[in-house]
């Protein structure tokens, strides 16, 4: 089976990053952002298995990093939908444009 | 003889001042705290004396030298040698009188004697630090809780007030820090009696002193950093314009005098600059004071007058003039205090400290008026009082250098003391004497607790006064010793 | 030598009483206070005339010469090894001639105002105030050690002060004594220099061994001081001149005169002890003690001779047109103090040739008494009439017998007519002059035959003139001493009378003290005799003075005020004292405050200040301009995050590689 070359993969995940940035950057829906943040994440997950399989096969780091990266993503995750149900709560809105009191 | 005890008894205290409940309480654990002090300053005295007398010529006595952080040779080196017991005994008389001006301090009492002692804590590590990184730890220590007094107990502009005071302080320790960390990073050591004994290469004295003498200048109102002066001393509460004056000022002047001793070739190399500035702060702290109406302001703009003594006598740089300027740190401490002390006591009684407003006090108040008189005739160098053997002793070691331009800065400080007159002589014939109003000739005289800040005081003031060769005798053996490394030039200017 | 160790009890009693009164006299001692200052003063005048009889009549004198003696030295402030503020005490016939008279007139002055002073609410006080001067005075007449003198001449200084400003509730007196100070402070700093430049010279602070020094022509300290140069003058003119500036202010020589005037709004008998025989007499001391010194220096003496000669005739002319009682007695010191000063400025050191020097020292000895008895005769005439001014004074010679005749005695002392005090003392003077520099024997014969005019004028406007006795009026409202408490009571107590009976005598009498045996400039006994053909012209000069003042202000009439129009534009000036004061109060006023004091105050507040307040405010005015990033949204933090992370990457991949 041919292999797939590293830039393809690389290609991927880039787009995929991009994608996430785009999201978050204009999505004003704070659910979406955390999903777009949640692709960033991913993309940099295929980064980290990708380079470690093709430049540094005989070690695990890369795996490593990626399972952390899972883990905190949940733990983020997490965290992130209680302060935007808090958010809701107080604001009654999870629309980050009305959400700009932490400012000067 | 352990010289940690100085900084273990303010902490004690201020821990079980937190612990404490009422006024009733807070305020005696004060008063035992600061009293316990004073007899340990008073202990420390007899030992020292004693210690010297059984012929122990060390520079630094009850020395103790613990790693505080190996990496970067910071080490908890204590010591003590004649200057910092005089302005240790200073400190404990001030922390006494302090604390029995705000006897009746109801307002977050708490909170307000925690910081009192805390200040004094830094106050005493800082004089008995001969490790540099221990010193200014001590000096940031002894600097927060200024701005929280000023702050929250303050009168008139007091959140502006506390800000200058707080950011012209604080950027005093920045640049003293860039000066410490100077000397740091070319001798690999904190510890002053060792770079005392390695010296700094002569180029870079030349680069840190500013920083670290400016530093301490700031403290010390050094002209033109002294603008946090007034505004700070009228705006804090009355104890901690005592300890401001009393004590943190003293903090930049013996910063100065250790720093000059540290680096002697930039010392005698600046020289100049540094007895200029002195001489203007002099002469235009006098001038400024003249003109002054408020009483704070008033005892706020001589300080600035005053301690340009202290920086005259560091810059004469010999033995006379230093010793000159260490007596005046210890009397102009006690003056200070006094004269704030006195202030406060007319202050909470007539609501007002404008001088055209007060009138004739001393009828209604004549042990208050007479303090204020005495700190009067203190401050205008009247023999028998601390402030005449001080100035004295300035002016005789400023007189030693035969160079005209000394010469003449010491002949323009000496004219200082012409217009001191006339500055305390006007706020003393407007406000204690001539006719009084009808709605202060009412007004109670001193309580116990002020009479007794008074007396204590006074009682230090004319011990130097009417016998300064006890203090002399106390320091000039250190001050030989400072004379030592300065005249360990390696280059003449 | 023997032991003079107990002359040390003489200043130390009235501090002990200072300290006792100053710290319980209010609240327990108010009843006993005066008695307890009088007694403890009446014990140290009692030992300065032992101490006078010890040292002149027993074992001062070694080969015919007084010599100098230390009784006790300590050192009290170090320096440096050699120079040093040592506490000591000198012995010379100055010092003994001295300690007598400023216990006696302290004494008098003590006993008279248990009468005068009397019911005051701050009598305790006043007496602690009497003692704390007497003890600075008696310490600076002993002092041996120059910056010793510099200390109790500031003690006095403040005493003076806090004398003067006693009536604390009268404008006036607290403005008064203010200017008593500062005037005096300003001088001092004279002072304080010239000791700085002598003692940095000499190498030395104690007077002996400078005068040691700086006598000797090959001493290395002579050679070095006479060697520096400033301004075109030797650093010894230098500091002898800044030396006598600091005189000159204590003891009121023109142009720092301006504050004895105005220091008459202290208590009487006050005026009488400090600014008559005591304190004002310090400058002439320290010049005398001095002497040794500023008779190597030409320069130095003439300026002290042109100043006093200034001063006498200056203040006699002035003397001739006020009205105020006090005023008059002021404007005389002035003058009398003036003769003392150019009689030293005339002398030579030692021998025939130190004839002025004796003459000075006599001349303050008689003039300590007859000066205190005016001033005390004419507290006793302000006690009766609550006012100090002539217009309210009159006939008073029936009503006051006794202060009328002390009187008397007192201005036929001052104006030299034989044989009371005055005469002896001025004639010597005189006699000085008149051998070294008859311009100064002009002025000081124009000056004697003035004082006669003065002081016969104040005699006959007060006890003579018009008839309508004062005391009728008895409620007069610009009483200055004022006690209404008792009103017309004529002589008051006893306490008043006795203490005038007695200068009264010493005015008659001390004339007749060998003083030329005793107190010379070098120690010598020194032969005078009075030349009677020489004397004629002084004494007729004061007798035809004391018939024209007679003939003015015996009876009432206005030859007085047609003369005072004739002579116009020089008696307003007088009147107006030669508008020194308006000088002084241009040069404060107009000059010092607005365009030094105002100026500096402001530019501290405003550029000093302002500078750092710049800082605050360029810092704020930057964070007003970047805060906007700060704009609350997350996205735009986003943004700003990567595009932080993009130009980084750029930077380091493709600049930095």
């Amino acid at each position: 089976m041919q292999e797939i070359p590293l830039t393809q993969l690389l290609f991927v995940s880039t787009f995929l990053f991009f994608i996430g940035m785009y999201g978050l950057f204009t999505r004003r829906n704070l659910i979406t952002m955390l999903m777009s943040i949640e692709l960033m994440l991913n993309s940099v997950n295929i980064n980290f298995v990708a380079f470690n399989k093709y430049l540094f096969p005989n070690n695990l780091d890369g795996l490593f990093f990626t399972l952390f990266i899972i883990t905190i993503a949940a733990a983020e995750a997490a965290v992130a939908i209680a302060i935007i149900i808090n958010l809701y709560r107080s604001h009654n809105s999870i629309d980050v444009e009305d959400a700009t009191e932490m400012k000067y | 003889m352990n010289l940690t005890l100085l900084i273990l008894v303010p902490f004690i205290t201020a821990v079980l001042i937190l612990l404490a409940r009422g006024l009733q309480q807070i305020r005696v654990i004060g008063l035992i705290g600061s009293l316990t002090q004073l007899g340990l300053a008073g202990w420390l005295l007899k030992s020292f004396l004693a210690a010297r007398a059984a012929g122990n010529n060390a520079a630094h006595l009850f020395e103790s030298n613990q790693t505080w952080f190996k990496a970067l040779n910071i080490n908890y080196h204590i010591g003590m040698d004649g200057i910092a017991l005089a302005m240790i005994l200073l400190t404990s008389v001030i922390v006494v009188a302090g604390i029995l001006v705000s006897w009746t301090m109801d307002k977050l009492s708490k909170e307000y004697f925690f910081l009192l002692v805390l200040l004094s804590m830094g106050a005493y590590g800082f004089f008995i630090s001969l490790d540099l990184f221990t010193l200014f730890f001590f000096l940031e220590v002894a600097v927060i809780p200024k701005f929280l007094l000023i702050g929250i107990w303050g009168s008139g502009d007091k959140t502006k007030s506390a800000m200058k005071l707080a950011l012209m302080l604080m950027a005093g320790s920045a640049l003293v820090m860039v000066g410490l960390f100077g000397i740091y990073y070319n001798t690999h050591t904190f510890d002053m009696v060792q770079i005392t004994q390695q010296g700094i290469p002569v180029g870079v004295q030349k680069f840190f002193f500013p920083f670290a003498f400016l530093g301490f200048g700031v403290f010390a109102a050094l002209f033109p950093f002294h603008t946090w002066v007034p505004d700070g001393h009228a705006s804090a509460p009355t104890a901690a314009s005592m300890f401001l004056a009393g004590i943190s000022m003293k903090l930049g002047g013996y910063g100065c005098l250790r720093i000059a001793a540290l680096m002697p070739d930039a010392a005698h190399a600046y020289s100049w600059i540094i007895i200029l500035l002195a001489t203007i702060a002099i002469i235009y702290g006098a001038f400024a004071t003249m003109m002054q109406t408020d009483l704070k302001y008033i005892n706020a703009y001589s300080s600035i007058s005053h301690c340009g003594f202290v920086i005259l006598g560091i810059g004469m740089l010999n033995k006379t003039s230093i010793n000159g300027a260490v007596i005046q740190m210890v009397s102009h401490g006690l003056m200070t205090a006094l004269f704030f002390a006195a202030i406060g006591m007319i202050y909470s009684r007539t609501h007002t400290r404008m001088v055209a407003q007060l009138g004739g006090l001393l009828k209604a108040m004549p042990f208050i008026s007479t303090v204020f008189v005495i700190a009067g005739l203190c401050s205008l160098g009247l023999p028998g009082f601390s402030g005449f053997v001080a100035e004295m002793t300035v002016f005789m070691g400023s007189w030693q250098n035969p160079d005209g331009a000394y010469r003449l800065a010491t002949i323009l400080s000496g004219a200082s003391i012409v217009v001191t007159a006339v500055y305390i002589l006007r706020a003393t014939g407007r406000a204690i004497m001539g006719p009084i109003s009808a709605e202060h000739a009412l007004l109670a005289d001193a309580t116990w607790n002020e009479k007794l800040a008074a007396v204590l005081l006074i009682a230090g003031i004319l011990v130097i006064g009417l016998a300064p060769f006890l203090i002399n005798h106390l320091i000039m053996p250190s001050t030989d010793a400072i004379m030592l490394h300065l005249d360990k030039v390696t280059l003449i200017k | 030598m023997s032991n003079y160790f107990y002359i040390l009890w003489i200043p130390l009693l009235p501090l002990i009483t200072f300290v006792v009164l100053g710290l319980f006299g209010r609240k327990y001692l108010s009843g006993i206070a005066g008695l307890l200052g009088t007694a403890s003063l009446l014990t140290s005048t009692i030992l300065s005339f032992v101490a006078a009889k010890q040292y002149f009549f027993i074992d001062g004198k070694v080969n015919g010469v007084f010599q100098k003696i230390e009784a006790f030295k300590y050192t009290w402030l170090e320096f440096s090894p050699n120079v040093s503020i040592d506490l000591g005490m000198i012995i010379d016939p100055i010092s003994v001639m001295m300690l007598v008279v400023v216990t006696s007139v302290s004494l008098m002055v003590h006993v008279f105002s248990l009468g005068y002073m009397k019911g005051e609410e701050r009598f305790a006080t006043y007496y602690a105030f009497l003692s704390l001067f007497t003890f600075s005075m008696l310490g600076l007449i002993l002092s041996s050690n120059i910056f010793q003198v510099y200390m109790f001449w500031e003690l006095v200084g403040v005493s003076s002060f806090l004398l003067i400003s006693y009536y604390f509730n009268k404008p006036s007196a607290v403005a008064a004594s203010k200017k008593a100070f500062i005037v005096t402070r300003f001088a001092d700093l004279g002072f304080l220099i010239g000791i700085l430049i002598l003692g940095f010279y000499g190498g030395t602070l104690d007077i002996g061994e400078l005068i040691a020094r700086f006598t000797s022509v090959n001493s290395a300290q002579y050679i070095s001081i006479t060697g520096a140069s400033f301004l075109g003058a030797s650093m010894l003119t230098w500091g002898l001149t800044l030396l006598f500036m600091g005189g000159a202010g204590k003891s009121a020589m023109f142009p720092l005169h301006i504050w004895l005037p105005d220091a008459m709004e202290g208590p009487t008998p006050v005026s009488a002890l400090i600014h008559a025989a005591t304190m004002v007499v310090a400058g002439v001391y320290l010049v005398a003690r001095m002497f040794p010194v500023f008779s190597m220096d030409e320069a130095a003496l003439n300026i002290v001779t042109y100043v006093g000669a200034a001063s006498a005739l200056f203040a006699a002319v002035i003397a001739c047109t006020q009205t105020d009682i006090k005023r008059v007695l002021a404007y005389s010191t002035m003058s009398q103090i003036g003769y003392m000063m150019f009689a030293l400025g005339i002398s030579k050191n030692g021998g025939e040739n130190g004839l002025g020097y004796m003459a000075s020292m006599f001349h303050l000895f008689t003039h300590a008494f007859f000066k205190s008895l005016l001033f005390l005769g004419a507290g006793s005439v302000i006690h009766m009439v609550h006012s100090n001014e002539m217009k309210d004074m009159g006939g008073l010679r029936k009503l006051m017998p006794i202060t009328h005749i002390a009187f008397l005695i007192a201005c036929l002392a001052i104006a030299g007519i034989p044989p009371f005090a005055g005469f002896f003392s001025k004639e010597e003077i005189l006699t000085a002059a008149f051998h070294e520099n008859k311009i100064i024997y002009g002025i000081a014969l124009f000056t004697a035959a003035l004082t006669s005019f003065y002081m016969f004028r104040l005699y006959f406007n007060i006890f003579w003139s018009k008839e309508t006795p004062a005391t009728n009026h008895a409620h007069i409202e610009h009483g200055h001493d004022n006690h209404d408490a008792h009103n017309n009571h004529g002589e008051g107590p006893w306490v008043m009378k006795l203490p005038l009976i007695i200068l009264a005598a010493c005015a008659v009498g001390v004339g007749f003290v060998p003083f030329s045996q005793l107190v010379t400039s070098d120690g010598k006994a020194l032969e005078t005799h009075i030349d009677v053909m020489f004397s004629i012209a002084p004494v007729a000069l004061s007798v035809l003075a004391i018939l024209l003042a007679a003939n003015f202000y015996k009876n009432q009439n206005d030859k007085s005020d047609k003369v005072a129009s004739a002579f116009g534009g020089l008696y307003t000036a007088a009147y107006k004292k030669f508008y020194v004061d308006e000088v002084y109060l241009f040069i404060t006023k107009k000059i010092i405050f607005p365009f030094i004091g105002q100026p500096i105050a402001w530019a501290d507040r405003n550029i000093v200040d302002g500078f750092m307040l710049l800082l605050a405010k360029t810092t704020a005015k930057i964070s007003e301009l970047i805060k906007g990033f700060q704009s609350g949204k997350v996205q735009n933090y986003a943004i700003y995050f990567f595009g932080g992370v993009a130009v980084l990457s750029i930077l380091i991949i493709y600049i930095w590689k």
